[in-house]
């Protein structure tokens, strides 16, 4: 069984692929799955049906799952299984073989219906064979999924729409309460089992009673029942083909076969008998009381479905073995004549253009086949000897009159007579709708004339031609009818298979009624007779009855209720939604704010574990360095002036690495030093471009809101940390570590140790997130893409094979002054600098110190495992010489540094850091392990190289990585943009944009053009103006 | 373990103006408040580690103050790291913000015009609205409730249930 769904799963994901190829021959394709499936069930009728008389098991397979929740995919076809099983396959393969003369070959988006009705198949096959309660739910939710998606299948049509979100909602507001009462029950029970469940009920008690109740309010749901029948009619808004399935033979029986399922454990639970039975008649009635008003043929049947699955109900629920067995027997009547007659609709609609009885006319002389395919169907949905719904019917008046009488063994059950009652009248409506649906599809009409001219007419009518399609279309309905004609004639061996399922209901003992075509003369045939000839006398009555129709108004209106609780819902939603997402960014922090003060506040005012002892500092100069700190806050916070407040801000940082210093902390004093001065920079960079002032936009009034939630916070915050301080009752895992980092990690600086190997998954995280930034911040000022070619100079590849290279740092004062000689500058993008933003001094400078940052982070780098450093203070160190050099020559400058973009340093680093993690695995040993290559180097001394210093470097190449993004972006980028801004301003004011633009074409064609000639460098001009200026 | 009160008032005094400074509208000054908070939690972790002592780093000899907890600096130097990130990625925000509208200082807010967008979100919804209602009629009218069926069988359909049939 298991197999079979994996095929249905399989067989669904590739439909639209072969539909590419097959167009609508793909449906005979893919009816061959639930064919075979067919086939498949069909084989091991002699297991199922024979085994159960020895009272052992059925087939099962099982597969854990979810250990933990008892959630396992067990599978199980017993009778019913087999039967619902059968329906569902072989119904599927049928509309499926269907479906392939009923659509054109242009329909559009063929093979997504292809794929979801297939998939539908499955999912229902899934549904009736699982066992355990949780998988049989999850089904039965993929079959809402599914056919919200099939009724929609007219994704350009309102009520198509409108329909497909109404089944929706309706069938899953009952599988949730559904879901609900399993938790409740298999908590209760202790399994998950249905065939336990069913077997060994847990003992009857309030919550056993609510929980089933929940249960049957997902099956009264999906099953269209009152008062969730408004769903099913909508539904019709669907292609005929999955009314057809879904709405007559499979979803909808989905709910009865629940009932089914759980009536022979739980039918004496209190409430299910009154509540199955009321609801059911009241369904039944109040379905076939619609369905005599309706017009179109396919409404027409909709309703008639809503009427019989009300019945189902009342007989599949009533729960005695007489019941259960005519319940079986008419669940498969129903799918049979059902199914036919929306796929003879289907037939009708195609041919004639319309679905109204009251334009058809004559179709019975001109397709006499359909019309008696559709004779038959109608004539079992009525309940006509001697086809098999006259069998199912005969044993349901049968079982209720049994029951109603009350035997030696079983006292009368009043219920039993109102079943009865109901299902007799019921019935009555039934039979005139049938006999309705026929006169209606294919009678000739005397009044209608225009039917006469036959389709042509109404295509010229209404602009929509009629499109017969080809007899085979015939051959689906024409199998379920021999099959309702042969279960009739076959109803004794039927039944005989049957009963192994209705013997499992309690009173199995005493009941001994056998299906079968001739019972001789007994009350039910009486009863059939009678009901017979009064539905067939209301149908002559039709228009005075019509007419009394129309005075009686609707009791209940289920569809306006739901109406006015959807509305109800979405203007609850939009109030809710406009208090609480007003007032933007501001209002969501604020709101977040005062929730956590509140939360955390009362908290605090019920804590009785104060410190018992605290001291007002540390040292002395702890106060000073607060204080400042302090200071720097409030001013930063009241700061009108961007940069102001930035640097305020960095004082509070900088505040911080002097905290750090003196505490003991080397390594974070120098990282967040580092990363403070980045930051103050990468700020500039970009608040450069921005007004001097921030924009003030708060009025006074929400000014005192926000320093009231300012102080709120703060408060609470202090009281957290003093709180914390003294409930910390552990002390700190220092040595533990300590002895770690020496022993396992092979380094002194325990910090360091603890990033790279004890936390090293942390940390790999955290590189993620660093790369993740990168990119951000790129994509956010790259707007038109990243490109993948840095900003160098045009002439640095020649130049750097030049000879004369050794005089690059030679003093530009007294080299030989030939305007050749461009590499005696300090920095080579400082020439592309306007003179007024360059700095001679700074160059020099940066051309000084650079080369021994870089060796410095490089140390810092390796020594970080024994002394303060390691891969983030390395990177973020070297970042800081890029920025310097950015800074002094311009963006020209950082491609001469580093001519390879972030992107390759991000990877490689993040290669780096995964390999060696992942390098581990290869090894034997859990991920992200560390080994170490010990020994003695002359000169160096003793050596410890491990895999945590490779994944230090990968630390440190992302940071490098990350700080030359922001550079390119924040830096460069935004140069160019300024530069673009201000040739617009100004179109011949900057020399660098004419250079810009230069450069520019001269990166494309660098490839071939090779060193370039002096013409050239002449026009480029400006630049070498500058240079030349720059020269005293 | 006793704690420094001064350090937690500064951090109380940290949280205090972050917050008050992220409650506002602009961008930059959201920023500035984050960077505010960022420092004030790192003080906050910072804290948590005790009284000071011996860096976490072993020399060999035995120290003379106990060592530093070293768990709550490495959480605070992946917590720096990742502040500069974060930092970064805002300031691109604000940069972007800005050159989109290019508005001058009013540039970096969060929103335009708090109404405006009121409005068209206001707008968007009661056309969403529409457009649900609209297919819910739809479906009422196949239903044909309210509508002339069930009249008797020999009347002539009306255009709209033709038209609903098909």
């Amino acid at each position: 069984m298991i197999l079979i769904l994996l095929l249905f799963a399989g067989l669904s994901a590739l439909t639209p692929i072969l539909t590419r190829l097959l167009s609508t021959k793909v449906f005979y394709l893919v009816a061959l799955l639930p064919a075979g499936a067919f086939f498949w069930t069909l084989a091991q009728s002699g297991v199922v049906l024979s085994e159960h008389a020895e009272g052992t098991a059925s087939i099962t397979e099982y597969v854990p799952w979810i250990p933990q929740l008892d959630i396992a995919l067990s599978f199980r076809m017993d009778t019913l299984a087999w039967l619902l099983a059968l329906v569902v396959t072989g119904v599927g393969a049928l509309v499926l073989i269907y479906c392939a003369r009923y659509f054109s070959r242009d329909e559009p988006s063929l093979g997504r219906f292809a794929a979801l009705l297939l998939a539908f198949a499955g999912t229902m096959f899934g549904l009736v064979t699982a066992d355990d309660i949780y998988i049989m739910f999850m089904f039965w939710e993929i079959t809402s999924v599914l056919s919200y998606l099939l009724i929609g299948h007219y994704t350009g049509r309102k009520e198509s729409r409108g329909a497909a979100l109404q089944a929706l909602l309706v069938t899953t507001f009952g599988g949730l309460a559904m879901l609900v009462g399993i938790v409740l029950l298999t908590a209760d029970a202790g399994t998950t089992s249905i065939a336990e469940l069913v077997a060994d009920p847990p003992a009857g008690s309030a919550l056993v009673t609510a929980s089933i109740l929940l249960i049957l309010v997902g099956a009264l749901s999906k099953s269209a029942l009152v008062p969730f029948h408004f769903w099913l009619p909508a539904a019709m808004a669907a292609p005929t083909p999955v009314s057809a399935y879904l709405h007559a033979a499979a979803m909808v029986k989905a709910g009865i076969y629940l009932i089914a399922r759980l009536a022979p454990g739980f039918a004496d639970t209190p409430g299910w008998t009154p509540v199955l039975v009321s609801l059911g008649v009241w369904t039944m009635l109040l379905g076939a009381w619609r369905s005599l008003r309706q017009n179109d043929l396919k409404l027409l049947l909709a309703y008639g479905t809503v009427s019989q699955l009300g019945f189902l109900t009342v007989v599949v629920g009533f729960g005695t073995r007489d019941a259960a067995l005519a319940g079986a027997a008419l669940l498969l009547a129903h799918a049979l004549f059902k199914a036919t007659l929306f796929l003879v609709v289907g037939i009708i609609d195609h041919d004639e253009g319309t679905r109204d009885l009251r334009e058809i006319s004559g179709l019975g002389r001109r397709r006499p086949l359909l019309a008696a395919v559709a004779l038959i169907a109608v004539a079992s949905m009525a309940g006509i000897p001697p086809l098999l719904g006259f069998v199912a019917k005969e044993g349901v008046l049968t079982a209720f009159l049994e029951a109603g009488l009350g035997s030696a063994d079983a006292p009368a059950d009043p219920w039993g007579w109102v079943a009865l009652v109901g299902v007799s009248v019921g019935s009555i409506l039934t039979v005139a709708y049938s006999a309705r649906f026929f006169w209606g599809a294919f009678t000739t009409k005397k009044k209608t004339t225009d039917a006469l001219a036959g389709p042509q007419a109404h295509a010229a009518a209404h602009g929509e031609p009629a499109h017969p399609p080809a007899r085979s279309i015939l051959a689906a309905p024409v199998v379920l009818t021999l099959a309702t004609i042969a279960f009739g004639l076959l109803a004794s061996p039927l039944g005989h298979a049957l009963e192994s399922y209705a013997d499992t209901m309690p009173d199995a003992e005493t009941a001994d009624y056998h299906l079968a075509l001739w019972h001789g003369l007994e009350p039910a045939l009486g009863i059939s007779a009678l009901i017979i000839a009064a539905g067939l006398g209301l149908f002559a009555l039709r228009k005075p009855f019509a007419r009394l129709q129309k005075k009686v108004p609707a009791l209940v209106d289920a569809s306006r209720t739901y109406w006015g609780i959807v509305r109800a819902v979405d203007q609850v939603a939009a109030h809710v939604t406009v208090f609480a997402q007003k007032g933007g960014l501001p209002q969501y922090i604020s709101t977040i704010l005062v929730v956590f003060v509140l939360c955390l506040g009362t908290a605090t005012a019920f804590n009785r574990t104060w410190p018992s002892e605290f001291v007002l500092f540390d040292y002395p100069a702890q106060v000073f360095v607060a204080a400042a700190m302090a200071v720097a806050a409030v001013m930063a916070a009241r700061a009108t002036h961007r940069l102001a407040a930035v640097l305020l801000v960095g004082a509070t940082g900088f505040g911080l690495v002097a905290l750090f210093a003196f505490h003991g902390a080397p390594d974070l004093a120098l990282t967040q030093a580092l990363v403070e001065t980045v930051t103050v920079v990468v700020f500039v960079l970009v608040l450069r471009r921005l007004p001097q002032k921030i924009a003030q936009h708060n009025k006074p009034v929400r000014q005192g809101r926000r320093i009231l939630i300012g102080t709120l916070v703060g408060v609470t915050m202090g009281l957290v940390g003093f709180i914390a301080l003294g409930a910390r009752q552990a002390g700190g895992l220092g040595d533990e570590l300590a002895r770690l980092a020496l022993e396992e990690g092979h380094g002194k600086n325990v910090v360091n140790v603890m990033l790279v190997d004890i936390r090293a998954w942390d940390t790999m995280n955290e590189l993620s997130v660093l790369v993740v930034v990168a990119t951000g911040v790129a994509s956010l000022i790259f707007v038109t893409g990243r490109n993948f070619t840095i900003p160098r100079l045009r002439e640095s590849r020649g130049r750097r094979q030049a000879t004369n290279r050794r005089d690059l740092v030679a003093d530009p004062h007294t080299a030989d002054a030939s305007p050749d000689d461009r590499q005696h500058s300090w920095l080579l993008g400082g020439r592309t600098l306007s003179p007024e933003n360059r700095s001679l001094i700074l160059e020099v400078l940066v051309r000084l110190v650079f080369h021994p940052a870089i060796v410095v982070s490089i140390f810092l780098l390796f020594a970080g495992h024994n002394l303060p450093g390691g891969g983030f203070a390395a990177g973020v160190l070297a970042g800081l010489a890029l920025i310097a050099r950015y800074l002094a020559g311009g963006r020209y400058e950082l491609g001469e540094t580093i001519p390879i973009g972030p992107g390759i340093l991000l990877g490689v680093g993040m290669l780096l850091a995964t390999g060696t993690a992942v390098g581990s695995l290869f090894a034997g040993a859990d991920i992200l392990t560390s080994a170490y290559f010990e020994t003695d180097v002359p000169l160096l001394g003793h050596i410890s190289f491990g895999t945590s210093t490779i994944f230090d470097v990968g630390v440190y190449l992302v940071v490098i990585g990350v700080i030359l993004d922001i550079l390119r972006a924040l830096g460069g980028e935004v140069d160019r943009q300024q530069a673009e801004d201000d040739v617009d301003a100004a179109p011949d004011d900057h020399s660098v944009v004419a250079d810009e633009a230069d450069t520019r074409g001269r990166v494309a064609s660098r490839a071939t053009s090779g060193p370039l000639g002096r013409d050239d460098e002449a026009r480029a001009g400006s630049g070498d103006a500058l240079e030349e200026e720059a020269r005293p | 373990m006793n704690a420094s009160i001064t350090l937690v008032v500064l951090m109380a005094v940290m949280y205090g103006t972050g917050v008050y400074v992220m409650l506002e509208k602009s961008l930059t000054r959201i920023l500035i408040g984050f960077l505010l908070v960022g420092n004030a939690t790192n003080l906050l972790i910072f804290l948590m580690s005790g009284r000071s002592g011996s860096s976490p780093i072993i020399d060999g000899g035995t120290a003379d103050a106990p060592m530093v907890d070293p768990v709550p600096q490495v959480l605070m130097l992946t917590a720096i790291v990742i502040n500069f990130g974060v930092t970064a990625f805002i300031l691109a925000l604000i940069y972007r913000s800005w050159w989109l509208s290019n508005l001058g200082d009013e540039g970096d807010d969060v929103i335009a015009g708090e109404e405006e967008q009121d409005a068209a979100e206001a707008d968007q919804a009661h056309e969403f609205h529409q457009s649900l209602e609209g297919d819910d009629d739809a479906v009422r009218a196949v239903l044909g409730e309210g509508s002339g069926a069930g009249d008797d069988d020999d009347d002539e359909p009306s255009e709209q249930e033709r038209d609903v049939m098909r």
